[in-house]
């Protein structure tokens, strides 16, 4: 068996456990194991319909009074007896905080290894695999040893592919053994997002770097972004100059962004910088120097002064509209 | 008041393009310079801040080769107090061996009469990104450890951290010692005062040996991803080109009228 753990909000599955699945699917039936999908909270009925969608024979929801609030250690231990009582090969989780958190706790615990963000797994008794380093710049091939074998997938970078189960999952609950110390660490209150996109999930976004040169600077980005629904972001370069807040960082160490179109103006395009934007599905880059990096990527180029291009694009989009 | 370690982890401070050795288990560093991985560098200025606002004392501690010397000598210029180096010859350690060997230097501390309250951890490392290795070593010296957090206070014996999640954040109380990893953007680290660099020369550096264990996740080579370097199709230059990038807008779908 193929152990998977979902995550999802109110019975919805989020994008990376999709793209988990994929690869979990493509394991299952390589090795001839069922895949089963764990669960934590949530309504079975509600997620079985997806799960289906993407070839969960098992759908097993952990029950537990205590697991309410989230608990990694709790989920560590809870995933690991679940592994052990049905006997499971391997068990993935998306490479999300909570997948990679939870998966390390795991082989911590079990004191085995954890390939943390894989993108391509060769079965075997040792798994020899691929996955990201660097945020997904530079990739490391490796052989991971273990009973069970103990994985996560990298988030955005693998298609989400549906491969229907004949059947819809069989569900089933499992009640794990858990002691007052798996729950020392846990979420004792929580702050709830501000209304607004954000900048993970906008459908523009507008970016800027060390060539805004200045907050003000960022005045027409904001004016451009405003007028195509969508926010701004900025460089690490831009977020360390303190030119925007922190939270507006798209990069390794910031957000990871997936626009329909990311417009990034006055950005060179180091790595750190590329590895946050590369899942955009169309990158326009204002610079004015033709040979930056972030030129040679990008989708689309305009070559110039982004202090004039900008608000030109602003004029033009208001004519267009007939303002 | 609190006693503070800080792990570090030196990483080649790599440009808009990485170069590989030719056998393809190194980054070729031959014209790279070396950096403090950048959520570490956010947790040496937390602890430094914390130092300062409580008392107490930062302790920074690395795994590497002997130059990684030049990562914690930043790390005391920006604040610290003392350094640890677990010295190795080069070679690569994965995230099980670095664990163990990091447990080990600071187990006989974590036992003795003045353990320490909080030990930070960047949230992972630049260059192999395993996310686990302060997992590991929390759960060898048996403490609770908190990932991600991008806000932290410590009073009262308790460490509250709060970490963004799903928009908005989750907030987690727990008691000290506690190991905490952090991404950065909970502060942004001081650049070292000339008084701090001069201080630093003179702060201790204590080498130790640690002790190489077998086993884990083994590398078999790094690759550089096929990016297409198509090269962009440009669209103009200066503002001329904006009736051609409201075309592109609209072909996109994202100009409503």
């Amino acid at each position: 068996m193929i152990l998977a753990l979902v995550e999802h909000s109110n019975g919805t599955p989020n994008g990376p456990s999709f793209e988990m699945l994929g690869l979990a699917g493509t394991l299952a039936a390589r090795t001839g194991a069922s895949l089963a999908a764990a669960v934590f909270g949530g309504d079975p009925a509600a997620l079985a319909d997806s799960l289906q969608a993407h070839g969960v024979g098992s759908l097993i929801q952990v029950q537990h009074p205590r697991l309410e609030d989230y608990a990694p250690d709790a989920w560590a231990r809870a995933l690991g007896q679940l592994a052990e009582s049905r006997g499971a090969g391997a068990v993935l989780a998306a490479g999300t905080d909570v997948g990679n958190e939870v998966l390390a706790r795991l082989g911590a615990g079990l004191n085995l290894p954890m390939a943390a963000n894989c993108i391509e797994v060769e079965p075997g008794e040792r798994y020899r695999l691929r996955r990201t380093r660097w945020g997904g710049s530079l990739y490391e091939e490796a052989w991971l040893p273990g009973e069970p074998k103990l994985l996560t997938v990298a988030p955005h970078i693998l298609e989400i592919s549906e491969n229907p189960a004949q059947n819809p999952p069989v569900v089933e609950t499992f009640t794990p053994n858990l002691e007052d110390g798996d729950f020392l660490v846990r979420v004792t209150s929580r702050i709830e997002p501000e209304s607004g996109i954000s900048l993970g999930d906008a459908p523009v976004v507008v970016g800027g770097g060390r060539g805004v040169g200045s907050t003000e600077g960022f005045a027409p980005l904001e004016e451009l972004a405003a007028l195509l629904g969508g926010v701004v972001g900025g460089s690490r370069v831009a977020t360390n100059l303190g030119w925007r807040p922190h939270a507006d960082q798209i990069g390794q160490t910031g957000t990871r962004i997936s626009p329909d179109i990311y417009i990034a103006c006055g950005i060179s395009g180091a790595t750190q910088h590329w590895v946050g934007c590369m899942g955009s599905k169309t990158i326009l880059a204002i610079n004015n120097d033709p040979e930056a990096p972030m030129v040679a990527k990008a989708d689309y180029a305009v070559i110039g002064d982004l202090h004039e291009i900008v608000p030109a694009i602003c004029a033009e989009i208001k004519k267009a509209r007939g303002g | 008041m609190p006693k503070i370690l800080v792990c570090v982890k030196r990483v080649p401070a790599t440009g808009a393009r990485i170069v590989l050795t030719d056998d393809e288990q190194e980054i070729n560093t031959r014209f790279l310079g070396f950096a403090v991985s950048p959520h570490e560098e956010c947790a040496v200025e937390e602890a430094v801040r914390i130092v300062e606002g409580q008392g107490g004392s930062a302790t920074v501690l690395t795994l590497g080769p002997p130059e990684a010397e030049e990562q914690l000598r930043e790390a005391l210029s920006m604040g610290i107090d003392e350094a640890m180096l677990l010295e190795t010859d080069g070679g690569d350690w994965n995230a099980m061996a670095t664990a163990q060997a990091i447990h080990a230097a600071v187990a006989p501390a974590m036992a003795g009469p003045e353990p320490y309250d909080l030990l930070l951890f960047g949230n992972e490392s630049a260059d192999s990104s395993g996310y686990q290795v302060a997992v590991r070593v929390a759960r060898a010296l048996g403490l609770p450890c908190v990932t991600g957090v991008k806000g932290l206070s410590i009073e009262g014996g308790m460490a509250t951290a709060r970490r963004e999640a799903a928009g908005g954040w989750e907030i987690f109380e727990v008691p000290l010692p506690a190991v905490i990893t952090i991404k950065e953007g909970i502060n942004l680290p001081r650049y070292p005062s000339f008084r701090g660099k001069m201080a630093a020369k003179k702060k201790p550096v204590h080498r130790l040996a640690p002790e190489h264990t077998e086993g884990g996740m083994q590398k078999i080579r790094l690759q550089t991803p096929e990016t297409e370097t198509k090269g962009a199709e440009v669209l103009g230059e200066g503002p001329d080109a904006a009736p051609k990038v409201v075309e592109l807008l609209k072909q996109i779908g994202v100009m409503q009228p």
